[in-house]
C-alpha cells in the first residue's frame, strides 16, 4: 500500500474547470487514505506543471502519483515520463480522465460531474496506493509496413520508409496509381502537373527494391495486432498478360463495344471496358473492368494478351504496422443543388478541370464555347446543417488558380461568388493575379445563396452582394462551376476492418491533432494525406512523410515494448484444473510441478495479457498484473463511497 | 418529487476495454454527448477477463447495474470474445439469482470504437430502466 500518494487535478484550462468545480474536487480527495498532497494545476501537460510535478515527487519522496485530467488516451506516456523523472517507477502512476468522462460527458449537469469526479479521483488513488513497480516487455516486430492507398501520399510514404529499410506493401484499390493527383492539371505553385508528379513519385517506387505495388488490390480481413498484422489481399487481375504490345492494345480499346461513364474524367465523357484513364499512366498495362466486360471476346481476337480468364486470388502478408492514405472524395452535389443535373451548363470543379484538360484551343461545353464562368464557392464545406462544417481548404486556391489558367489559355471572364476567400500564405498571389485579370469577386451570405436560372444555352445568377450595399446582382455566364469540398472516400471498407476511429467530419480521427496527429487508437495504425481531413497536395505530402517515420520508428528496430500485464498464477492456490489453459488463445498456460504439486504456469513470451483465464478459474487462482482483484475491488469500492 | 430524483440516481459500473470500448466512450464525451454522471468506468484489457466475483462486489457495493461494454468482433485478442463474455454473464447470473437479485440488473452489448452514440443510448436506456424498478 503507497502511503505518498500525490494527486493532480487539471483545470484544462476551461475545458475541465467549466464544468468541475476542481478546488471541491481537491478539498475531497487532500484527507483521502495515502494522500500526501494534493494540488490543482491549469494545465498538467505544460512543461512547468511536470516540472512542479517532478520536483514534488523528488522533495517529497512521494511513492505514487495521479494525474486526473484527460483521456489516458493522450498523456499517459506524457505523466509517466514525469514519474520516471522525479524517480518514480511509471506504473506507480495513474491517470484519472475527468474530461471525457467527466467535464465533456456532463457539461450538462456541472453539480453531479464535480461529484463523479471526486469519486473517480478517488478510484484513481485506491488503484494507485495498490500499484506495484512493473518493467516494459518487449515483443519481436515485423519491419514490414502496408501502405494502402497509392496517391500521392501512399506513394511518398511507401518510398521514405523503404529508404528507412522498412519493407513496403503498397496497396491500391484501383488498376492505376496516383489517385486524385493525376486527375489535376497544371498546379500551383511549380507549375508542374499532376501527371508528372505522379510520374516521379512512381519512378522511385517502382525502383526501389524494398516496395512491392498491388494494384486492384483490397485489403479483405485483417488478424494479429502491432508488431503482427496479418492482412488478407484480395487481388483482382487486370485481365492482361505482362508482355505487351502497344499497338494491339490500342486496337483491343477501339474494338471494345461497351461503353460506360468515365469516372476518372468525371463523367465528362465515356470509356470503353478496357481502358486506360490518360496515355502515360501508370503501371503502363490497361486494364479490363470486369464489372462491365460482357466477355464478347472481341479484344481477345486482336490481341493476344488478353486472358479473360485470370481469376481473384487472396494473398496474405504479414506486417508490424499499417499506414492508411486513402485519400478524399470530391463533395457531390445533390441534383438540384444550385442546379446540379438540373440545369445543363452547371457542373462541379473538379468536372471543369477535366473539361480543359480534354479540350484543345478551344474551351467549349455541350456545343457551346465557354467565355464567361461563374464559380459557386463553399459547396459541401462550410455548411450550415450537417457534418460538413468544416473548409475543405483547398477549394479557394483551386478555383482561382483555374479561373487565371483559363484566362491566360481562352481568356475566359471570371466571377467569384465566395464567402470569403481563403488563398493563405503564397497562394495569395494567385488572388491577386486574378484580381488583376480582372475577375470579379461577389460576397454572399450562406443564408441567402445565390440562386441558377437557366436562360438560353447558358444561365443567370441571381446574388446579393455582401459588400456592396446589399445590392441584388443578375449576372449572366456560359457556365456555373460549383466549388465543392472534399468528403471522406465513399465505401471506405479499411477503416472498418482496422476500427479506426472517425471524427465528427467522419473522415479518420488521430489521437491528437497536435500531440500526436498522425496516429490513431489502433497501436500501429497510422494515416496520412486527405483520408484524415482536407489537404492539400503539400499538406498531404507532409503528413505522409510524418506517418512513415512514425510507422518506420514503431517497426524499423525490430522489438516494440508493450505493457507488462501478464497473467500471474498463485501456485499455492492452483489445483491443476486445465482450465485456464484450455481457454488461452495464446497458449501460454502449461502445466509444471512444484513441490510435488501439478500447478498452472504461465509463459511470458506468449501471454498478451488479454485476462481471458481470470474468470475461469474456479479457485480464483490467476490475477492479471495491473488488474489485480484488489486494484480492481477498491476502485469499485471508491467509486461508490 | 422522489421520483425524478430516483430516476437519475441509478448506478451503473461499466467494464469497458481499453483499445476498443475505451474510445467510444471517451469520443462521446468529445462530442458532447450527455448520458447520466452515475455512469462510472472501469477499464479492463478484454471483456473476457471480466471476474464474476467482481460484479457480484459491485452489487454488495451498492450499485444498481453493471454494464460489460464487449468487444464484439473488434477484439484484437480473440474472435470468441463475446463468447466467453457471454458465458461470465450466464455464470453471473446464477450467481445473482440464487442472491435472489434481478438479472436485468447485469447487461453486456458490443460497444466498437467508433460506437460512442450506441453507448450513450445503452447507459441512457439502462439507467432509465434500472431507476424505475
Ligand atoms: S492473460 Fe490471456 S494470454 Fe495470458 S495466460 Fe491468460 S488467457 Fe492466456
Ligand atoms: S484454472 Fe485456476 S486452478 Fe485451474 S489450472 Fe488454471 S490457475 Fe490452476
Amino acid at each position: 500500500m503507497k502511503q505518498k500518494i500525490g494527486v493532480y487535478i487539471c483545470h484544462c484550462g476551461a475545458n475541465i474547470a467549466d464544468h468541475i468545480d476542481v478546488e471541491k474536487v481537491k478539498a475531497s480527495v487532500e484527507t483521502y487514505p495515502g494522500v500526501f498532497l494534493a494540488r490543482t494545476t491549469m494545465f498538467a501537460c505544460s512543461d512547468s506543471a511536470q516540472k512542479e510535478i517532478e520536483e514534488d515527487i523528488r522533495s517529497n519522496q512521494l511513492d505514487a502519483i495521479v494525474v486526473a485530467s484527460c483521456s489516458p488516451k493522450l498523456h499517459l506516456q506524457t505523466f509517466r515520463n514525469v514519474a520516471m523523472r522525479g524517480g518514480l517507477n511509471q506504473y506507480n502512476y495513474v491517470q484519472v480522465n475527468i474530461r471525457e468522462q467527466g467535464s465533456w460527458a456532463h457539461s450538462d449537469k456541472p453539480a453531479d460531474a464535480t461529484t463523479k469526479a471526486i469519486q473517480l479521483v478517488k478510484a484513481g488513488i485506491a488503484r494507485v496506493a495498490e500499484s506495484k513497480e512493473l518493467e516494459m516487455l518487449r515483443i519481436n516486430a515485423a519491419n514490414k509496413v502496408a501502405v494502402i492507398g497509392a496517391g500521392v501520399a501512399g506513394l511518398r510514404a511507401a518510398v521514405e520508409l523503404a529508404d528507412m529499410g522498412t519493407e513496403v506493401f503498397l496497396i491500391e484499390k484501383e488498376h492505376f496509381i496516383g489517385g486524385r493527383v493525376s486527375q489535376w492539371g497544371k498546379l500551383f505553385t511549380s507549375d508542374q502537373t499532376g501527371e508528372m508528379i505522379v510520374k516521379n513519385l512512381y519512378k522511385d517506387v517502382i525502383k526501389h527494391p524494398k516496395v512491392k505495388l498491388y494494384t486492384g488490390t483490397q485489403v479483405a480481413a485483417k488478424s494479429g495486432s502491432v508488431g503482427n498484422y496479418n492482412l488478407e489481399l484480395k487481388i483482382t487481375p487486370r485481365f492482361i498478360t505482362e508482355a505487351c504490345i502497344p499497338n494491339a492494345f490500342d486496337k483491343a480499346i477501339e474494338v471494345c463495344p461497351v461503353e460506360v461513364d468515365d469516372e476518372f474524367n468525371f463523367g465528362m465523357n465515356k470509356r470503353k471496358a478496357i481502358y486506360k484513364n490518360y496515355a502515360s499512366e501508370f503501371p503502363h498495362l490497361p486494364a479490363i473492368d470486369i464489372e462491365n466486360c460482357t466477355k464478347c471476346g472481341k479484344c481477345v481476337e486482336v490481341c493476344s494478351n488478353i486472358d479473360l480468364d485470370q481469376e481473384v486470388r487472396t494473398e496474405t502478408i504479414n506486417v508490424g504496422s499499417i499506414l492508411i492514405s486513402t485519400g478524399f472524395d470530391p463533395y457531390e452535389p445533390a441534383e438540384g443543388e444550385y442546379g446540379y443535373k438540373t440545369i445543363d451548363n452547371v457542373i462541379t470543379l473538379q468536372q471543369f478541370l477535366r473539361l480543359i484538360e480534354l479540350s484543345g484551343s478551344k474551351l467549349t461545353y455541350k456545343g457551346k464555347e465557354i467565355k464567361t464562368v461563374g464559380y459557386i464557392y463553399c459547396v459541401g464545406s462550410m455548411q450550415i446543417k450537417g457534418d460538413k462544417k468544416y473548409c475543405s481548404r483547398y477549394c479557394c486556391t483551386s478555383a482561382i488558380h483555374t479561373a487565371n489558367e483559363v484566362y491566360d489559355k481562352y481568356k475566359v471572364k471570371s466571377y467569384h461568388l465566395n464567402r470569403g476567400i481563403r488563398t493563405y500564405g503564397k497562394q495569395e498571389l494567385l488572388y491577386t493575379q486574378s484580381s488583376l485579370n480582372g475577375d470579379v469577386y461577389v460576397e454572399f451570405d450562406p443564408k441567402k445563396e445565390p440562386v441558377i436560372i437557366k436562360n438560353g444555352k447558358g444561365a443567370v445568377i441571381n446574388v446579393i452582394d455582401l459588400l456592396t450595399a446589399k445590392e441584388e446582382l443578375e449576372i449572366p455566364v456560359d457556365l456555373v462551376v460549383l466549388v465543392t469540398g472534399m468528403v471522406p472516400r465513399k465505401g471506405n471498407t479499411i477503416g472498418d476492418i482496422l476500427k479506426v476511429p472517425i471524427g465528427r467530419d467522419k473522415f479518420f480521427n488521430e489521437i491528437h491533432p497536435k500531440l500526436r496527429p498522425v496516429e490513431t487508437v489502433i497501436d500501429g495504425v497510422q494515416i496520412a494525406g486527405a483520408s484524415q481531413s482536407p489537404k492539400n497536395i503539400s499538406e498531404s505530402l507532409k503528413s505522409s512523410l510524418a506517418a512513415a517515420s512514425k510507422a518506420a520508428s514503431l517497426v524499423s528496430k525490430g522489438e516494440i515494448e508493450l505493457e507488462p500485464t501478464l497473467a500471474k498464477i498463485h501456485k499455492n492456490i492452483c489445483e491443476w484444473c486445465g482450465k485456464c489453459a484450455a481457454i488461452c488463445p495464446f497458449g501460454a498456460i502449461t502445466k509444471t510441478t512444484i513441490e510435488g504439486r501439478e500447478v498452472a504456469q504461465v509463459n511470458v513470451a506468449n501471454c498478451k495479457g488479454c485476462g481471458m483465464c481470470l474468470p475461469v478459474c474456479p479457485v480464483d487462482a490467476i490475477d492479471l498484473i495491473g488488474y489485480t482483484n484488489r486494484e480492481i475491488e477498491s476502485m469499485i469500492d471508491a467509486l461508490i463511497d | 418529487m422522489s421520483e425524478t430524483a430516483k430516476k437519475t440516481s441509478a448506478k451503473v459500473l461499466v467494464f469497458s476495454t481499453e483499445k476498443i470500448s475505451d474510445p467510444a466512450i471517451d469520443l462521446a464525451g468529445l462530442l458532447k454527448l450527455h448520458y447520466p454522471p452515475t455512469v462510472y468506468v472501469i477499464t479492463v484489457p478484454c471483456s473476457s477477463s471480466v471476474k464474476p466475483k467482481w460484479i457480484m462486489h459491485a452489487f454488495e457495493k451498492g450499485y444498481d447495474g453493471v454494464f460489460i461494454a464487449a468487444d464484439g468482433s473488434d477484439c484484437p485478442f480473440s474472435e470468441t470474445c463475446t463468447e466467453k463474455t457471454s458465458d461470465i454473464i450466464a455464470q453471473t447470473h446464477i450467481l445473482m439469482k440464487e442472491k435472489g437479485m434481478n438479472p436485468a440488473k447485469l447487461k453486456m452489448a458490443a460497444i466498437c470504437s467508433v460506437c460512442a452514440e450506441p453507448f450513450v443510448k445503452h447507459m441512457n436506456n439502462f439507467v432509465e430502466e434500472l431507476s424505475r424498478n
